[in-house]
């Protein structure tokens, strides 16, 4: 899933500040999993700034809501009213909620209440790892199932490098080696020839690197005769 | 004029927080303040958001009561009950708020000493910074 952290309050208090009505928008999907942006976490956000303002004496009405995932434009709908009806809109989603509110009502302003982080799984309760920074073109049935690109501070894909020690990474000796993990996982596997054997550059073409990437499905997608049927232009 | 008293809310746990309650209470002390008690099944229960909006409705400081920690009716629930209030007055920090008048205490049932230091130690907090958004008191 995609986590995210709360930005600072203060950070998020200043960019507030210039205006009178507020409407605060969380979502149900993955940062009310990872605890930063859900229900709850919407809350205790609005209560919070109401504490800052009663302290500075500032007059601004909060009000808090939740959609069910902030990145599709349906439940985005759903509480058209409440975010045209405020002066600005802080998105307790991803930005990729944030992004689809400023994309569906661009003359509001639409700011981002989290720093989106990574895709992470969670370690255990309250540690989320990133194990994937969608590179368009995974490969990890030739490395045992681990990710060197996400796993790896160097991203190498025929590791581990000369610093690799103890298990651990040489850039960070808190860190886990990831070519020593993935060596592990070959092993056990009887799949330690794969970790002899020279991966060639890695296609990258699939990644960021050339700006903006779309997946589409085309049957999946609908025809200009059903768009009109619809409704959608 | 009299000054207002002090309005503070406590979150207490059915079990030993409570009982260290009521046993200070048959003391018969009388308290100079307005403490509202809550109670709570665990102070595992208490969440970030409860302690926020006491404070947010007028509260002026808020104090969360459970069971000793290593000794909780619920085992963990009061370990718990101090990360909530952690991470509130982490909230209060970052927003330039004063994190003190939000407090996590414990006690046993038989502490009977216990919940009148709680009152003492919150009024003094409220007498310094005074309420959240006014005079000092
Ligand atoms: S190889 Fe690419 S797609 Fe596969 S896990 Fe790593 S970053 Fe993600
Ligand atoms: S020590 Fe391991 S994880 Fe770190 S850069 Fe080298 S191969 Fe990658």
């Amino acid at each position: 899933m995609i986590v995210a952290k709360r930005k600072p309050l203060n950070e998020i208090a200043e960019m507030l500040a210039p205006y009178k009505k507020v409407t605060i928008i969380g979502c149900r999907s993955c940062v009310a999993i990872c605890l930063a942006g859900g229900e709850k976490e919407v809350k205790m956000l609005v209560s919070a700034l109401k504490i800052k303002n009663k302290r500075d004496g500032r007059k601004q009405q909060i009000e808090g809501t939740v959609v069910e995932r902030q990145c599709e434009k349906e439940w985005v709908q759903e509480i058209e009213d409440e975010i045209l009806d405020s002066d600005v809109t802080l998105s307790m989603a991803c930005s990729l909620g944030a992004q689809t509110i400023g994309d569906m009502y661009p003359k509001h302003l639409t700011f981002p209440g989290l720093n989106t982080g990574i895709f992470g799984v969670p370690e255990e309760q309250g540690v989320w790892s990133e194990n994937c920074v969608g590179c368009g073109n995974c490969i990890i049935h030739t490395t045992g199932g681990i990710c060197p690109i996400a796993r790896c501070a160097k991203s190498m894909l025929n590791g581990p490098c000369g610093g690799s020690a103890n298990r651990k990474c040489e850039v960070n000796l808190e860190v886990d080696c990831a070519w020593s993990a993935i060596y592990d996982r070959l092993k056990l596997q009887n799949r330690l020839d794969l970790i002899e054997s020279v991966t060639p550059a890695k296609d990258w073409s699939a990644s960021h690197s050339g700006g903006r990437r779309v997946i589409v499905r085309e049957d999946a997608k609908l025809t200009q005769h059903q768009k009109k049927g619809k409704g959608v232009t | 004029m009299t000054e207002p008293r002090p309005k503070i809310v406590g979150f207490c746990c059915e079990r030993h927080g409570m009982d260290a309650v009521v046993l200070a209470a048959r003391s018969g002390k009388q308290f100079e303040v307005s403490v509202r008690l809550v109670q709570v099944p665990c102070t595992g229960r208490v969440d970030g958001m409860h302690i926020l909006r006491s404070l947010e409705e007028g509260a002026d400081a808020v104090f969360v009561l459970g069971c000793l920690e290593k000794n909780c009716y619920y085992d963990t629930g009061s370990i718990e009950g101090r990360k909530r209030v952690g991470y509130v007055k982490q909230m209060l920090s970052e927003l330039g708020l004063e994190k003190e008048r939000v407090e996590m205490f414990n006690a046993a049932s038989s502490n009977s000493w216990v919940f009148p230091e709680i009152v003492a130690k919150m009024v003094e907090v409220v007498r310094k910074f005074g309420p959240v958004g006014g005079e000092k008191r």
